[in-house]
């Protein structure tokens, strides 16, 4: 029987009280990624994915963004793989240009979410009492409001320049990581060594660096993961709305929109960056769930 | 009993807080876009006099607060303002739109919950068998496509290759359910499939959870026929995790139904937001922002009372949640 609890008071298993130090932790993905299949292969289709869009100049002989108009909304042939737009652009070289913004972007915003949101919640689980209290009301007001309402309203007022973005990311997905971090952190605040470690009189700084982090990379690693697809997501719906990637840049939501209304003619041209978003996404959340299943962080309980 | 009605107290009172911290928010956020709103109604070439008459009529003379307590005070009796754009008022014409996106929002958790539930508790009977894994591998692909990927599938497939129902919606937002009926399935079943994705995840967990308790076990050693253990016994304890999943993707309707209706230019709420953001018609962005953030919050409410009418401990047990 399952007791319900608050996606705030997940239930965490407790963390293994050996503390992982910086080398171990990568030894340890190692062994997972050579023991788990979905995340091997979750982690692998990534990693395609970022080759890709770092050498993307060198896989193609077109430009993303200059088109030859005489070779418009071509079906797919030898020279261009998936045809061209109704620009004359390759759409191959679009979709493998896309994945810079794409990845540029969310790993970017993922990153300085994580990073908030994890000191955060852990602050919030050490201190507890009235910081506690206030930062859940805070966020659960802010989570109220859907996340593409606040993206639309932040970019409106800021405009659409990929900091923006990434600065908008950070409003709606910092009270997720928080919650999630906070859960995982408050199973190991009772923990007797944090409790020595305020004995000796370490600073909350000290006891988070050394005490609390240490023992919750699991749960931030497949946070990270998790909270990626799901940025993915919104920014390629963002830029599907018009709001987010200005053209001309490549950029996979944008593509769909624009190669949308001609879908009789050449639908690869709308089908090639659903195919490479989709399985950008279904990468990270495979990785997500191989490595909570490895490591035993139940990401779906946490309120993700 | 006692601690039954506090918990319920407690939880409400919780909810009004929240609720009131996000319309400061909304307001704040709404009131801190640049450029003044004045300026904006009359153009760029109005005189210094007409603007500050305008802004005089338009209340922004007043301090912040001040036109903060006029709009919380008039949305607590409908009144949201006159729009920017149409200078109707606002409550009225979100009213209509909001009407038309419930159509789409019934129609999907409708089919969504239901279908999503018995997919779920499938695959957690089926647990690493293949149903299993057919469930989970498409409820993966379902959460990894973003809903205007699976709007534009769906056009291709069932208004492009098999003409059968509308890719565009051709009516206002004035339109009858009559009209807007054909124009409902598409956009619902795009929000159901990625809303089922999550439910079907969650309700499978549960289902293993369950399925691996003690007093199932019991059950089943009683004799009983394996449909009457799930349907009495461990239906109802996996439901109970699942109710919070589901209320959480019930809120998030409000943020999907933008995407997808702007793909099938459908005359619902989403619609309605995008051109105000483009049209910047404040008034109209912070109703909006304020009813979903309303739906957020009694949907949250719901669940914590329904797992409490459902979850004989925590009936007894009180203020343990939370």
């Amino acid at each position: 029987m399952s007791v319900l609890k608050t996606p705030a008071e997940a239930p965490v298993p407790a963390p293994p009280p050996a503390r992982s130090g910086a080398p171990g932790s990568a030894a340890r993905v190692w062994r997972t990624v050579r023991t788990s299949r979905p995340a091997a292969i979750g982690l692998a289709i990534v990693a395609v994915h970022i080759v890709i869009a770092l050498l993307a100049p060198l896989l193609t002989p077109y430009h993303p963004t200059t088109g030859d108009a005489a070779h418009a909304l071509l079906g797919p042939s030898a020279d261009h793989w998936a045809g061209t737009d109704q620009y004359g652009r390759d759409v191959l070289t679009r979709v493998l240009y896309g994945g810079r913004y794409a990845l540029g972007v969310s790993v970017t915003a993922t990153l300085l979410t994580l990073a908030l949101g994890t000191v955060l919640g852990c602050a919030a689980a050490l201190r507890g009492g009235w910081l506690d209290d206030l930062l859940m009301r805070v966020l659960d007001a802010v989570l109220s409001i859907p996340a593409i309402l606040v993206l639309l309203v932040i970019v409106t007022a800021l405009g659409t320049g990929s900091g923006v973005i990434v600065l908008a990311i950070g409003v709606i997905c910092v009270p997720q990581v928080v919650r999630v971090v906070r859960g995982a952190a408050l199973a190991v605040v009772p923990q007797d060594y944090v409790t020595a470690a305020r004995a000796r009189g370490e600073g909350t700084w000290a006891i988070l660096r050394r005490e609390v982090l240490p023992n919750i990379t699991d749960v931030v690693c497949v946070e990270f993961a998790m909270r990626a697809s799901w940025v993915v997501l919104l920014i390629s719906s963002l830029s599907f709305l018009g709001f987010g990637a200005d053209p001309p840049t490549p950029d996979w939501g944008l593509m769909v929109s624009e190669n949308r209304t001609a879908i009789t003619v050449v639908p690869m041209a709308s089908l090639a960056p659903i195919i490479a978003l989709a399985t950008l996404v279904v990468g990270l959340n495979l990785a997500a769930d191989g490595l909570s299943k490895a490591w035993g962080v139940d990401r779906i309980r946490e309120g993700s | 009993m006692r601690g039954v009605f506090t918990f319920i107290v407690r939880r409400v009172v919780a909810a009004f807080g929240t609720l009131l911290l996000s319309s400061v928010m909304v307001f704040l956020a709404v009131q801190a876009l640049p450029g003044d709103v004045a300026t904006q109604v009359l153009g760029k070439d109005a005189t210094p006099d007409a603007v500050a008459a305008l802004r005089k009529q338009m209340g922004l003379d007043q301090p912040a607060w001040e036109r903060y307590f006029d709009w919380i005070k008039g949305a607590l009796h409908g009144d949201f303002g006159t729009s920017l754009v149409t200078t109707k008022p606002v409550g009225g014409e979100v009213a209509q739109y909001l009407g038309n996106s419930a159509l789409i929002a019934v129609v999907t958790v409708l089919f969504a919950v239901t279908g999503s539930l018995v997919l779920g508790v499938l695959a957690g009977l089926y647990r690493d068998r293949w149903p299993d894994h057919v469930i989970s591998t498409v409820s993966l692909v379902g959460m990894s496509i973003p809903e205007f990927v699976v709007a534009t599938l769906l056009v291709l497939a069932f208004s492009v290759t098999v003409p059968v129902l509308p890719a565009v919606v051709l009516y206002g937002p004035g339109a009858g359910t009559g009209q807007l009926l054909p124009a409902v399935w598409l956009p619902a079943a795009s929000l159901a499939i990625v809303m089922a994705a999550y439910i079907v995840r969650m309700a499978r967990t549960s289902v293993i959870d369950v399925m691996a308790s003690e007093y199932v076990t019991t059950a089943r050693l009683k004799g009983l026929s394996t449909w009457r253990v799930v349907t009495r016994h461990a239906l109802p304890g996996a439901l109970l995790p699942t109710l919070h999943v589901i209320a959480l993707n019930v809120a998030w309707l409000v943020g999907g139904v933008a995407v997808v209706e702007n793909v099938f230019n459908y005359p619902g709420i989403g619609k309605l937001l995008l051109t105000s953001v483009q049209n910047r018609d404040l008034p109209v962005i912070q109703a909006i922002a304020l009813i979903s953030a309303v739906v957020y919050v009694i949907c949250n409410l719901a669940a914590d009372l329904g797992s409490m009418a459902l979850n004989p401990k925590l009936r007894t047990r009180g203020g343990s949640v939370r």
